[in-house]
This record gives C-alpha cells, structure tokens and sequence, in this order.
C-alpha cells in the first residue's frame, strides 16, 4: 500500500490536490451533467487502484498479456552518435505497440470495479482506440471510440483493427474534426449516457482525477526503469529522461518515478510542426496561454479571444492543442526542460534510429529522438529516452520520404 | 431589485426564457433578435456567447456557435454590439458561455462590462461551484452580477441544496443528463420536476434541455416556473428569410 492521503495545499509533482491541481493548473471545468460521474471517480479511484488484489490483478495482465516488463535497452551505436549512454525503454514493444495499453489496462478493471458497462474513448491516430478496443474485447464490454472524420480518413489501418476488435467507431464532424473535436465528442457521449458507461481517456488531460489517475498507470513506465537501469549501471538513477508530449501520458509516465529526484533532468519533446512560429504547429508549451480545455485548467493553444485553436504535427499523436496539467506546472515551475522538434528533424530521426538500432519508431518517439541533437551531453550522462510507440502504424509517410528520396 | 427579481417577482408561472447566440444568423443580428423575442412573448433571454469547444451543447447550437465565430463574434464584438442595447431590450438578459473566453477577455474586466451594459447574470456551466467560491463568486457579485448554477437529474438532494443556496437569480434545472436538442421520454422527467417542486427551493426554476414546442413547454411549467427553449428556436430560424417573421411563428405555437 502507498500513501494516498491527498494534499490540501498546491499539490506536488507527483500528486495534485484534492481539487487536481498541480501549482496553478489542473481542476475539474465540468458541467454539472458530469458531476456524478467525475466525482464518483475521484472520491473512488485511489482506494480501487491500490486495493491489493486490484493490483495483482493489474500487474498480471501487465505481464502476461502486455508483455512487461518492456526491455531497457542501451542503444550503443546510438550512444556513440552522441557520445553518450542511451538507454531506450521499448514501450514500442507492449501488445497493440505502444504505451497506451498500460493505461486502458488499468482503466477497464477500475470500470468493472464501478460496476460500469459500456466504455467509450476518443482517439487520435488510433493507438490509445486500439489499446481501448483491445482491452474491451479482453473483458467483452462494449467500446465505442470517437475519432475525427480526418484522422478517420488518414489512419485507415487503426480503424480496422479497432473495427475487428468489435469496436465501434463513431466519427466527430464537428470542429475541426480531429483528436480536438473527437474529445469533445466523447465527453458529450458521456453527459449523454452517464449512468452505465466509464470514459476511458487516453492521456493525462481532462478534468481531475483523470491526469492524475492515468499519470500512475502510466507510472509503470519509470517503476520499471528504476530497477532496470540500477541493474545495468548499479544506479537507479539516469542523469536525464527523455520523452515526446502531446496530452504527455508516456512523458508523465517516465517522469513519474524522477519526479522528486532533482538530480534527473525531465526533458519533454513537443512538437514544432513546420516550426514553432510558423503558425502550423503543435507546441503547445511555446504558443499557449493559460485557460481551460477538455476539463482542466492548463496551457492551451487558442486565439486572442479564447478560441481553441488546431494545431499541426506530423504526428497525429501530438496533434493536440493543449497539455496535461502535471507538465504545465512542471513547465511553469522550471521542473522539466522543454524543446521542440520540427516534422522533418523527427523524420530524419525516425529513419537515424531504424537504420543504426534496427527499430522503427512511432512518429511520437520519433521527436523525443529528435531532440537528442539539441542536447549537450557528457561521455559519463546516463540518457534514458522512452520509445514510447512502433512505427507500423505510420509507414504510409515513411514510405513517402523514400518514395520523395528526401533521405 | 434587479430585472430578473422585478420579473421573478410579477410572474411565478409560464415563464419563457428563450436562447439565442450572439452574432447568429448575422453578425449584427444580435440586438434585432433579442428585439424580436421580446416583442413576440419573451420574459427572459440566454444570449450565447460562442466558443470553439461547447462541450454542453449539441449539435444544433454548436452550429449556431460555429457559423457566428465565422461571422467574426467575439466578446469584444459583443460588448461593442451591447452599448445601447438597453435603449431597445428591457427584458432580462443573460449571458451564457465557457470559461475560456471569458478568461482570456479577463474575468473582472469581463463582469464589469456586464455590469455596464447591462447584464443581469451569467451561466458558466464549466465554472463549478468550488472555482466560484474560491475565486470567482466573489468577482460576480461585486458587479451585481446573478449567477445560474445548473442541476440534473443526477444531481443528489444534499448537492442541489448547495447549488441553490449559491444560485442567484433561478436554478437552471436540466431536465435529462444529456446535451442540448436530444429527444428524450419525458415521464422520467416529470417524476425528477416533482422532486425539485417539492424541495421548496429558494430560487425559482426554469427547465431546460429538450424544451421544444407547446407540450414540452407546458410540462415542465406545470412543475416549474418556466423553461428554456434552445435548439428547437435556433432550428426555427436557421433557414429562415426573415427571422422576425420565423421567431413570431415559433413563439406563437408555444404560447399559444
């Protein structure tokens, strides 16, 4: 059992207040047709997620049906590249390949501990949908994913996979049509049908306890890596952790452990898009203001008079205007170092690690890669980068680099 | 007393709170549609202020939203528009919008400017109640501001007696846990509007959600002092020519 009385004064890194807030960001901006339900959630979900056999039962199918723990691997031609130590944490490796199912794992059986009976998701680029599908399918409850008509179009794959997990998907026309917009629409699919349905959302965004909850099932991430690097290097501690942030739910789970060691610098990658002035880009720490998106108070991307704005990545899974209060504070507060990397530079990186690792990255990854060229490290840093997804899913624009010979 | 007192005060019954959203269908329509709810039967009006992101309102009203953003509505437009709008509108009128607009705009600059015009309360439905004690209640009524918490049917006994002790002005009770504009049964409706009756609550009641013509207006104010008509009124003028004309037909069918 971990502590888990909640703070009454501004939160910490690790654990906001009992209102969410981490700092000045957090909170839960919700209508009342929500109350219910929200609240329902946040007087429940740390007595559930720390009840002994909830964990056994998590941890289980962490390891059996998952397939964790994910290797810590030292990326040695990498590493001579920057002339450093480079260890990946291949979350690239999870089943549906990416970090997302330790997220939908964790919330599908504090759903049925809720007595829920249906879940609903959004998604962007398909990943956190498929980790939904897939663990709905595993317990056979109803999933029903929002997902923008764009992304629909342009993540043909994913929606298949989803469809063929009995998934079913229903397109968000509003709005911009994208992750924005499909979130919009889950949220309103749930003050529609509250009483029996959970919404599982995907990253450590929404209204409280949601960034709260998903950051410590995330936090699997850097629980692992602790003992894995100590294994390796007799240390648990790297110098540095490296991680892309879109909503941040891979960032704040490799963070999570590092929080409160100062001695570990926190570097999250956002991503720049064309450029991070160009007007198509999605970083969000660089371009936003502080106002209230998808339930929290945090940093958003949004006009002069309040307007959310979309952004542009490359990368669907970064495609979001705004970011998970934990990394605004830490933002804010000067706790994590925060870059940006463009389309191209993440390309490029994507294609520097396939050809001297043999592994193809998510895009996402792609731009925590990217990243490491902005670094100034010494021989003896200990880097440990999360490889938070695999690229299957984007070898359509692989494909077109080569295709362009822009390599 | 403030506008929405004088109307509370000589008229508990058959109350008609219309919505519309400002800059909807025309940038510059907002004052001649008010105008035109007023002189066609209106008490009260809900004038929407449009957002990018309306997580509470269904598809009907977001669309009004979208098209108005287009048109070029914005806080500030909406100010300049208000100036002297008092000369022509001396219904109540409210403001209804999300927080991040208004937070942008400034949150006292914005509730001064309310003050000013003026307006006579606010519904934030993503302000909730702990934000508005902690920091912004107070904001709200040093303008003089009233202030419209929502309850739904979900909402328990204990809770809709907090909201209500906070509320100013009504109580917006919505009648399903659902968004704007959806078609719902009403019997469990009636049975939750029976509940609220009987609790005898300070502030008087308006329904809405789902209130779209005669018979759903009629229900809910034989168990509230009035409700709320969104969607259906901004369906009713949506294609229409002449919206003076179109609102005089749609408001004639449910007063009538």
């Amino acid at each position: 059992m971990i502590n888990i009385t909640t703070p009454l004064n501004k939160g910490t890194y690790k654990q906001p207040n009992i209102y969410g807030y981490y700092g000045n960001y957090g909170g839960a901006y919700i209508p009342e047709m929500l109350h219910r339900n929200v609240e329902e959630l946040r007087t429940r979900y740390l007595e559930i997620m720390y009840d002994d056999a909830f964990q056994k039962e998590y941890k289980d199918l962490l390891r059996d049906y998952v397939g964790r723990p994910t290797p810590l691997y030292l990326a040695k031609r990498l590493s001579k590249l920057h002339n450093t130590n480079i260890y990946l944490k291949r979350e690239d490796l999870n089943h549906t390949g990416a970090h997302k199912i330790n997220n939908t794992v964790g919330q599908i059986l504090l759903a049925l501990k809720l007595g829920k009976k249906r879940i609903i998701a959004e998604t962007g680029a398909g990943q956190h949908g498929v980790a939904t599908a897939t663990v709905c399918a595993l317990k056979g409850i109803e999933c029903v994913v929002y997902m923008g008509s764009k992304d629909i179009e342009r993540q043909a794959p994913n929606v298949a996979r989803m469809k063929m997990l009995g998934a079913k998907v229903v397109p968000a026309t509003s709005g911009s049509q994208t992750l924005k917009d499909a979130t919009n629409e889950a949220i309103r699919g749930w003050i529609n049908d509250p009483l029996d349905t959970h919404y599982i959302i995907g990253s450590v965004v929404g209204p409280h306890p949601y960034p709260d909850m998903v950051a410590r099932f995330q936090s699997i991430i850097s629980e692992e890596t602790r003992w894995q690097l100590k294994e390796k290097t007799g240390s648990e501690l790297p110098t540095h952790v490296m991680a892309c942030v879109g909503g941040g739910s891979n960032a704040a789970g490799m963070f999570y452990h590092y929080l409160d060691e100062l001695s570990v610098q926190l570097v999250a990658v956002e991503a720049a898009g064309h450029g991070v002035n160009s007007g198509m880009s999605a970083a969000t720490t660089q371009l936003g203001k502080p106002g209230i998106l998808h339930g929290s108070k945090s940093l958003v991307m949004q006009t002069a008079d309040g307007q959310v704005v979309e952004p542009h990545s490359i990368s669907a899974g970064l495609d979001y205007p705004g970011v998970g209060p934990l990394h605004a504070h830490l933002y804010e507060s000067g706790r994590g170092t925060f870059l940006s990397a463009t389309d191209d530079e993440s390309l490029k990186a994507a294609f520097e690690l396939a050809q001297l690792e043999g592994i193809i990255p998510a895009l996402e990854s792609a731009h925590a890669l990217a990243a490491l060229h902005q670094m100034k490290f010494k021989t003896s840093d200990q880097v440990v980068i999360c490889l938070s997804g695999r690229g299957d899913k984007d070898l359509a624009t692989y494909m077109k680099v080569m295709e362009g010979n822009v390599m | 007393m403030n506008r929405l007192e004088e109307l509370f005060t000589r008229k508990q019954s058959r109350i008609l709170n219309v919505y519309c959203t400002a800059g909807y269908p025309q940038l510059d329509s907002t004052v001649k549609v008010m105008k035109t709810l007023q002189e066609n039967g209106a008490d009260l009006i809900e004038l929407g202020m449009p957002y990018s992101d309306p997580l509470a309102d269904g598809p009907v009203i977001q669309a009004s939203g979208s098209k108005a953003l287009e048109n070029g509505m914005s806080i500030e437009v909406l100010f300049q528009q208000l100036k002297d709008f008092r000369k022509e509108i001396y219904v109540p009128v409210i403001l209804m919008g999300y927080m991040n607009p208004v937070l942008q705009f400034g949150f006292e600059k914005f509730c001064q400017y309310c003050a000013d015009a003026p307006i006579d309360g606010l519904i934030l439905p993503d302000l909730p109640e702990y934000e508005y004690e902690t920091e912004y209640g107070e904001i709200i009524q040093r303008y003089g501001l009233d202030f419209i918490f929502l309850v739904t049917p979900e909402t328990s006994e204990e809770r809709i007696r907090k909201l209500d002790s906070l509320s100013r002005g009504f109580l917006y009770a919505v009648s399903s846990s659902s968004i704007t504009g959806s078609d719902q049964d009403f019997s469990a409706v009636e049975t939750y509007l029976e509940r609220l009756q009987k609790m005898k609550l300070k502030n008087p009641i308006l329904v809405g959600f789902g209130i779209k013509d005669k018979h759903t207006f009629d229900m809910a104010c034989s168990y509230a002092n009035g409700a709320i008509i969104g969607s259906a009124y901004i369906k009713a003028i949506e294609d229409a020519n002449d919206v003076e004309t179109a609102t005089k037909t749609f408001l004639d069918t449910i007063l009538i």
